[in-house]
């Protein structure tokens, strides 16, 4: 309709190209902008889906962890009839080394005893290893029990536990099913996987040796890599001259944060193993391991946070007299402090999810109880996850998920605190 | 006169809740050049992009009255809005050439409206384009050289080039000449001069000279309102508002 | 005297000199009406300085070299004219005299060793002595130089802000000395393996087996070839056919469609799957994705369908990688002018179009540079490939057969228990070594590609 409306191209042009205009309102013009619009619909739907399947992946891993993890904070629990006929007096349970006191005086076969009279031949076997130790703590709570018959829940075998939750073998079942009937079962909250460190029980772990082992590690990564990395930033930002050194620790700072992390784990056992001979698996030596991978991190969010003050701020401190070190110390480091925590966190959340360069300095062996120096053998927690997620026992997948979970939530405090900081301290200037 | 090109009735744009255009009316006919005139910030620029609905890709602007294309209704839900800025092209302040060839550049529109059939037919817009921009003679050995390889005016003329290579029926030209010397300017005015009759043009410009130059009607703009719009000669000779003749006689701007 | 306790002595010595520097510069600015160019407390801190500084420095070296000296004096001992020739039963000898001698170890393997140990107690013993003597004497006279200097002219505060000025430049020089220091310890270790095995059969052999290295050609079966594919296979083709897609995909919606609300939450979120530990990414690939690959394997016709394969774990390690090719990506089209949009815009393109042709081209570099980023990511991952895919090297482009990774390898051969001289533990710092110089380069050139892109268009 508009073709009639549009005068003809003047002549005055001395072109080769005499179209006419476009007309948009032909069939075939028509068709194609429907086809046009097709393809934009699909595109943009392309691209809301990849956002949903990514978002959804993640919901998906975060699922099924939680599904899997749950019940690893739940144990099954067998009452156990019980009358101990030990060599001991009542006062000794109440005061210092009762724990020795009562496995000297053989509660451990006493529970194994009170099981196959309970339960018959193979009773003892529905109990967990670790069953005679919820007996002891209830005697030292009350040590009337010493003398007296009673019921007492204890932590159920491995097989017993996972049947009880669904996944065991037919003759567990069939056991669980004996024992629910005879309401011999209960359910309860598993306190000891908060308290205790490995074990080779899928019954009797717990995650608080390698939870202390990563809180050592962690100590020593932020004692090292924070101080270092917020004076390199400082100083590449505030006083570095320009010259070739300067580039050279730029590019070497821009290049160690994408270097994979198991070379540091290398560079670790050459280094802080091999020359130095510290100890090995030791929280000490995974620290600086983990403090080198983190520094530069640090110091590249630090470059950002000093770069966001203004430098009218300098101007105004050097202007009242401040020396080129006061000004940074007085005025710049505060401003940028914010800025520069935040990226610490962030960058210990990474090192506290960190696992190969550790496994490559030793931190993978069985360790039973929590360390107590910085220099003791040690394991942390996802070093933990991993070594769990290799048993064969069904006990242990429940286990490592558990553990995944307190991992998680670690982290997740971890970056919900940065972004609190960033929220409340950023300025605008 | 002939029929208006465009006709817009009672527009106003909002953004947000900052009214940026109060109340304005103009039409446009096919065979002249209109100029915008007005001090920075004025809604010259906002105005002009309401023509060909630019304004949409800004998520806070909302347009209130009418706009007409021969008639009909840019704003209306069913007008298509791709294809009225196939026939609406438009020229920015800064040249933006893609980071293609020259050729690709030129090409780009016909394209994708599926103009052309052939490659033949494909060359023959990208060169009648290029022969009607001006920039044939310079380019016409390097056509796959980048486009953003040229020189500021160079790219200028290749973004007329490539407006016109889809054959709109207007082109806005939003401050052409701001970014380049005055050579360069007078390359496009002149281009502007020879454009002219076959497309109708709108030119938003700060520069009253190259207003008074290139277009048979200007319309002054102040503060988001029309406060004048007549021929070129009147306003600049003879201007009936009192603020037309403090703007074109430099008391500000 | 043990290591820590002498340090705490000196820092406590430190605090004295504070203490000190701070009173004695405060008497003489009581009554006195001039102005100082230094406060008490820098008089203070450059007391501290001089106190704790040296004898720190000299311990640090002292820590370096000591073993060593102590090793010297043990040799010396008649007692040690018994040690095998240099090599490794020496080495070993020594180190368990060592950890005998700390208290570190109670049994030795080495009748000698036991011998050994009290005389390397008793060397080590003297050492500690001398040195805790010298730590001692440089931080008396490092606090009582400074305190005589202490007086109305001494510029305290320019010379203590020249000590911190050192301070900050040492610390900068930390990212350097762990550059060198990686490169040092990879290029030494892996030295030795090419003494043992030459750099071509390793680096061009196809055939890899540590578990089973023969004794007169170690080089036989350590060809890395399969395990350089592997990498490749798993990091650059399977995990980037998930990774680009998405990651991509994702970043134009967020970037060109979605609201600006819309935009405030999900962007988080999808960083957040690049927050879970790699770990967690392992488990999940062997728990789940695992099985339900060889189970499609299987389903499609493939008997042979590994539960080890490279598919599940380049697949996962594709999921990790999304958000880091999506923030790229982001990066790199929000750095287009939105001059070109309009442009594009304004010739009537519709969205996908003007995204298609003008925006993603233009962006293009920026991508390349994220996706080498990302590449350099995945090759270098871990934990994934260690838990989800197989120990066995082969050389195969089938998805769904079991292959290895030159990460998986390291760990492999590094956590068993073999000594630490041998051909396989060596070879590790050789992969180690590969690992780092192909992730270097990517990194390089990928930071090059993105650096100028972005002065391109500034």
């Amino acid at each position: 309709m508009n073709s009639a409306l549009v005068p003809e191209a003047p002549t005055g042009n001395s072109e080769p190209d005499q179209r006419r205009p476009t007309d948009w309102t032909t069939g075939a013009s028509r068709r194609r902008t429907r086809r046009r619009y097709a393809a934009e619909r699909r595109f943009r739907l392309m691209g809301l889906a990849a956002v949903w399947l990514s978002v959804g992946f993640l919901a998906f891993l975060l699922m099924s962890m939680l599904w899997q993890g749950a019940s690893g904070f739940v144990e099954t629990r067998i009452t156990l009839p019980i009358a101990l006929q030990l060599d001991i007096t009542p006062d000794r349970v109440v005061v210092r080394g009762a724990d020795l006191a009562l496995a000297g005086a053989g509660i451990e076969g006493a529970v194994d005893a009170a099981a196959t009279a309970a339960y018959g031949a193979g009773g003892a076997e529905l109990l967990s290893d670790g069953a005679w130790l919820h007996v002891r703590d209830a005697v030292e709570a009350d040590p009337t029990l010493l003398n007296r018959r009673a019921m007492i829940d204890v932590s159920a075998a491995a097989d017993i536990d996972v049947a009880a939750k669904g996944e065991g073998t037919p003759a567990a079942e069939a056991q669980v099913a004996k024992l629910a009937a005879a309401g011999a079962l209960s359910r309860g909250f598993n306190l000891k996987f908060l308290t205790d460190a490995d074990s080779t029980d899928s019954t009797r772990v717990g995650i608080w040796g390698a939870f202390k082992g990563s809180l050592m590690t962690m100590i020593v990564t932020l004692a090292l890599a924070f101080p270092v990395g917020v004076f390199a930033a400082l100083y590449l930002e505030e006083y570095a001259p320009k010259n070739r050194w300067t580039d050279l620790i730029e590019v070497s700072i821009n290049n160690l944060a994408a270097v994979p992390s198991i070379i540091f784990g290398l560079l670790g056992l050459a280094v802080f193993l091999g020359t130095f001979h510290l100890p090995r698996s030791a929280p000490l030596v995974g620290g600086l391991t983990l403090a080198l991978m983190t520094m530069p991190v640090i110091v590249i969010a630090g470059r950002n946070a000093i770069k966001g003050v203004p430098p009218s701020i300098r101007d105004a401190a050097l202007a009242v007299g401040a020396s080129p070190v006061q000004v940074v110390f007085h005025h710049v480091l505060p401003l940028a402090l914010p800025g520069i925590l935040t990226g610490t966190i962030i960058g210990m959340a990474r090192a506290l999810g960190e696992t190969a360069p550790l496994l490559m300095i030793g931190m993978r062996a069985f360790i039973a109880a929590p360390p107590d120096r910085i220099t003791d053998p040690a394991t942390v927690l996802p070093v933990q996850i991993f070594l769990w997620s290799d048993e064969v026992n069904r006990g242990f997948v429940e286990k490592t998920s558990a553990a995944i979970i307190v991992l998680l939530l670690f982290l997740l405090a971890m970056n919900g605190f940065a972004i609190y900081l960033r929220n409340r301290f950023e300025t605008r200037w | 006169m002939t029929t208006p090109k465009i006709t817009a009735r009672n527009v106003s744009v909002y953004y947000g809740a900052t009214r940026a255009i109060d109340d304005v009316s103009i039409d446009v006919t096919q065979d002249e050049v209109v100029a915008f005139i007005g001090p920075s910030g004025c809604g010259k620029s906002t105005f002009l992009r309401t023509l060909n609905r630019m304004n949409d890709t800004v998520p806070s602007a909302r347009v209130e009255g009418e706009i007409y294309l021969d008639g009909e209704d840019i704003y209306a839900p069913s007008m298509d809005v791709v294809q009225l800025r196939a026939r609406v092209g438009m020229v920015f302040q800064k040249p933006n050439p893609f980071p293609k060839s020259i050729y690709e550049n030129v090409a780009y529109g016909p394209r994708i409206h599926g103009l052309t059939h052939a490659k033949g037919e494909l060359d023959d817009i990208v060169e009648g384009s290029l022969r009607r921009a001006g920039l044939w003679d310079e380019v016409k050995d390097r056509l796959t050289d980048s486009g953003t390889a040229l020189s500021g005016g160079q790219q200028q003329r290749l973004c007329i080039a490539r407006a016109i290579a889809v054959d709109p029926e207007v082109i806005l030209m939003d401050e052409p000449c701001s970014a380049l010397d005055p050579i360069a300017t007078a390359k496009i005015e002149e281009l502007i001069h020879e454009l002219k009759g076959r497309y109708a043009i709108v030119i938003v410009t700060h520069n009253m000279q190259q207003a008074a130059r290139v277009s048979q009607r200007t319309a002054f703009f102040h503060l988001g309102h029309l406060v004048e719009f007549g021929a070129t000669s009147d306003i600049f000779t003879n201007p009936r508002a009192e603020r037309t003749k403090d703007y074109i006689t430099g008391r500000y701007g | 005297m043990s290591g820590l306790s002498l340090v705490i002595l000196v820092i406590g010595l430190a605090l004295i000199g504070w203490l000190a520097g701070r009173m004695r510069a405060a008497a003489f600015r009581r009554g006195s009406t001039r102005r100082f160019s230094s406060q008490p407390v820098h008089h203070g801190w450059f007391v501290a300085l001089w106190t704790v500084g040296p004898p720190l420095v000299f311990l640090a070296i002292w820590a370096l070299t000591s073993p060593a000296l102590v090793t010297d004096a043990v040799l010396a001992n008649p007692a040690a004219s018994q040690l095998p020739p240099p090599g490794f039963d020496r080495a070993s000898i020594l180190s368990e005299a060592r950890s005998l001698a700390q208290g570190r170890s109670y049994g030795a393997f080495h009748e000698l060793a036991r011998t050994l140990a009290p005389v390397y107690a008793a060397a080590q013993s003297r050492f500690d002595w001398i040195a805790s003597g010298i730590a001692l004497l440089l931080a008396f006279a490092g606090g009582a130089f400074t305190f005589t200097r202490v007086g109305p002219g001494f510029a305290a505060r320019t010379q203590v802000e020249r000590v911190v000025m050192i301070l900050l430049l040492t610390a900068s020089l930390i990212a350097i000395l762990t550059t060198m220091g990686i490169v040092a310890s990879l290029l030494w270790e892996a030295g030795r393996f090419f003494r043992i095995v030459p750099a071509w059969e390793f680096l061009f052999g196809t055939h890899w087996s540590p578990q089973v290295i023969s004794a007169r050609d170690p080089g036989a079966s350590l060809g890395a070839v399969p395990l350089f594919w592997g990498t490749f296979f798993i990091g650059a083709v399977i995990a980037m056919v998930v990774a680009i897609p998405f990651g991509l995909m994702s970043a134009i919606y967020l970037t060109q469609y979605a609201r600006a609300s819309t935009r405030r939450w999900i962007k988080p979120t999808l960083e957040m799957l690049a927050g879970v530990p790699t770990v967690v990414y392992g488990y999940f690939a062997a728990l789940t994705v695992a099985p339900a690959v060889r189970q499609l394997g299987v389903s499609i016709g493939i008997a042979d369908a590994s539960s080890e394969s490279a598919l599940a774990a380049g697949l996962v390690m594709g999921i990790m990688i999304i958000p880091f090719v999506s923030s790229m990506a982001d990066d790199s089209l929000s750095a287009v002018p939105a001059a070109m949009r309009d442009g594009s815009l304004a010739m009537g393109a519709t969205s996908s179009e003007t995204i298609r042709k003008v925006l993603v081209p233009a962006a293009l570099p920026g991508v390349v540079g994220g996706v080498l980023l990302a590449v350099s990511r995945a090759i270098g991952e871990t934990m994934i490939v260690v838990m989800a895919a197989s120990g066995v090297a082969t050389l195969t482009a089938n998805p769904f057969a079991s292959t290895t990774t030159v990460t998986k390898q390291i760990v492999d051969l590094l956590t068993g228990e073999a000594e630490f001289d041998s051909a396989k533990t060596l070879a590790a710092f050789a992969l180690g070594l590969t690992l780092f110089v192909i992730t270097l380069l990517l990194n390089i050139v990928a930071l090059t590609v993105v650096k100028r892109y972005r002065e391109a268009y500034e």
